[in-house]
């Protein structure tokens, strides 16, 4: 396959929906249990870093540090929900369970099964925030007043975070490998995006990587400013960056998996 | 696949046959629409399977060689995603799952989670799924295999239903007992091409004959057999005859050759099937 052929728009029809649907239904099955984490997690987290951790650090540019990194595990909850729903939960249902096999012998196509993976990731992630955001406000982190805003971007950042991992299910060889996108690119990126420290603290250069190439920096960016109340014009930067690489590599996981797939 | 051409009429079973790695599982993805031709053309119920797949698979049912059962779902929820796929409206769809789990005998079954189910419940679990749109082309990849001879015969039973119905069934079997009873027609392919193709009868009468005497090999049996040009091969230690007339042959080799063993039955698709493709293994 030659490059451009990566990046050729692909033919998805809005039956992708039924597949979202079908994911729906079996996280239905189990809401109780995929409810927890998105409710417990900042629980945690508040309590050992903003609360425990906190009283050692000063308040960063007059901000209380759990009010800093309230927003952050929003961000981080939206690119772990849909990257591993569209990685390790997308390779078992493409390679064990030969989901996507049962469902190309009806008239939806492959390109429309990973279309609707790809929402369903997005989703889940749309799904965290929305319990989180309460769960937060509760301890009066987040301002209310742009805070519902965060559910759509949140949706966005999903389908980024869900293509990213749909990228790596497309070419690991198996589901062991997926731990080296995990370990390589998701945990640096949990850590170093200006999530628990300020971005500014670290070197230039290694800002402008993070800028560049760590997507979830511009993920925490806006979500923090929303829920701190600030909306300003410098945040467009960070939506056309996560829009931009969001269409690029949607298109691209969907080819990659095509040529996986279609033989 | 090496240039094959093939044409299957409406309402008749059809047979694909041949060794492993021979090509029939990719002509069969190639009907369902999921494998892209690199060259020629292909239509499906009249439907060109490059522009109109999705009109194709709308008609079509497919038992694929492996269960693709959805494990995260019941029997009876197998069977309303499925029919969600279709766009089949959720009363109709409730009507067809139940209707469709009394004819595969699976209504007490109904409920439970898949993997719980036995390999010829799941394989008829995967029949019922694949009528659930009420298809006019039904593709079965070995349908039977790993199944007990009760599931087998309850299989074979759905599908002679089925074909009376006017449903067409495209399938490929190793059993090549089933494919002798089910199929009208037949093609045995090896090295993407195909071999031959006919009525079974009429495939086992060109190629064998219409008996098989078995001897042991032995130099007398053998020139007995060149002085009588028998059409004959050499097996280990046995000796396949192929023969129009088992009894006059087979007197003649025991009065003349003295020879004290020999078996004649009717010849197989088998006997067919091994003369084509030879005996050697494969894969």
């Amino acid at each position: 396959m030659k490059l451009a052929d990566h990046f050729r728009i692909p033919g998805v029809s809005t039956r992708a929906i039924k597949v979202w649907q079908r994911n729906k239904d079996v996280f239905m099955k189990d809401i109780k249990l995929n409810f927890l984490p998105p409710f417990l997690e900042p629980l945690l987290y508040l309590m050992a870093l903003g609360f425990g951790l906190g009283k050692f650090v000063e308040s960063i540019d007059g901000i209380a540090y759990a009010e800093f990194i309230a927003p952050a595990l929003i961000a981080v909850s939206v690119m772990y929900a849909s990257f591993f729903e569209c990685s390790y939960s997308s390779y078992v249902r493409m390679y064990y369970q030969k989901t996507f096999d049962a469902i190309v012998a009806t008239p939806l196509t492959i390109e429309d099964v990973i279309a609707g993976e790809l929402l369903w990731g997005a989703t889940r992630s749309m799904i965290n925030a929305i319990v989180m955001i309460p769960v937060i406000a509760l301890f009066g982190l987040i301002d209310i007043r742009y805070s519902l805003l965060i559910i759509p971007f949140a949706f966005l950042g999903g389908l980024l975070f869900a293509a990213i991992g749909m990228c790596f299910t497309a070419v690991t060889p198996n589901i062991m490998s997926l731990n080296y996108p995990v370990l390589l690119f998701i945990t640096p990126m949990f850590l170093f995006s200006g999530t628990f420290f300020p971005l500014s603290a670290l070197p230039l250069p290694i800002q402008y990587f993070a800028i560049a190439f760590l997507p979830l920096t511009h993920i925490v960016n806006v979500i923090r400013s929303l829920s701190f109340g600030i909306l300003e014009a410098s945040l467009l930067f960070d939506i056309i960056w996560v829009l931009f690489v969001s269409v690029l590599l949607i298109v691209l996981s969907i080819n990659l998996m095509r040529k996986r797939l279609v033989i | 696949m090496n240039k094959i051409s093939f044409t299957i009429e409406e309402g008749e079973v059809f047979g694909f046959l041949g060794p492993n790695g021979a090509g029939k599982t990719t002509a069969m993805r190639m009907i369902q629409c999921v494998s892209p031709l690199s060259s020629g053309r292909l239509e499906v119920m009249g439907m060109d399977v490059a522009t109109r797949h999705r009109e194709i698979k709308s008609l079509m049912g497919v038992v694929p060689q492996e269960n693709n059962l959805d494990g995260d779902f019941t029997v009876y929820e197998n069977l309303l995603v499925y029919a969600r796929y279709f766009d089949i409206p959720r009363p109709e769809a409730e009507k067809r799952a139940t209707e469709l789990l009394d004819f595969v005998h699976l209504l007490e079954k109904r409920d439970v989670m898949t993997e719980t189910l036995s390999g010829g419940m799941k394989r008829r679990l995967v029949l019922a799924r694949a009528l659930i749109n009420r298809p006019r082309l039904l593709i079965l990849d070995e349908p039977t295999v790993g199944l007990d001879p009760q599931a087998r015969h309850l299989i074979w039973d759905k599908l002679r239903g089925l074909k009376k119905r006017g449903v067409t069934i495209v399938l490929t079997s190793h059993y090549l007992d089933e494919v002798e009873k089910l199929c009208d027609r037949l093609v045995v392919m090896d090295y993407g091409r195909i071999l031959v193709h006919g009525s079974p009868a009429g495939v086992i009468r060109d190629f064998i004959g219409s008996d098989i005497l078995e001897a042991e090999n032995h130099p007398r049996l053998l020139e007995c057999l060149r002085q009588r040009e028998a059409n004959y091969e050499i097996i280990g230690d046995m000796v396949h005859i192929y023969v129009d007339n088992a009894r006059e042959l087979s007197e003649y080799l025991l009065m003349e050759c003295s020879l004290s063993k020999i078996s004649a039955r009717p010849a197989t698709l088998e006997d067919v099937f091994l003369k084509l493709t030879g005996r050697r293994l494969r894969e």
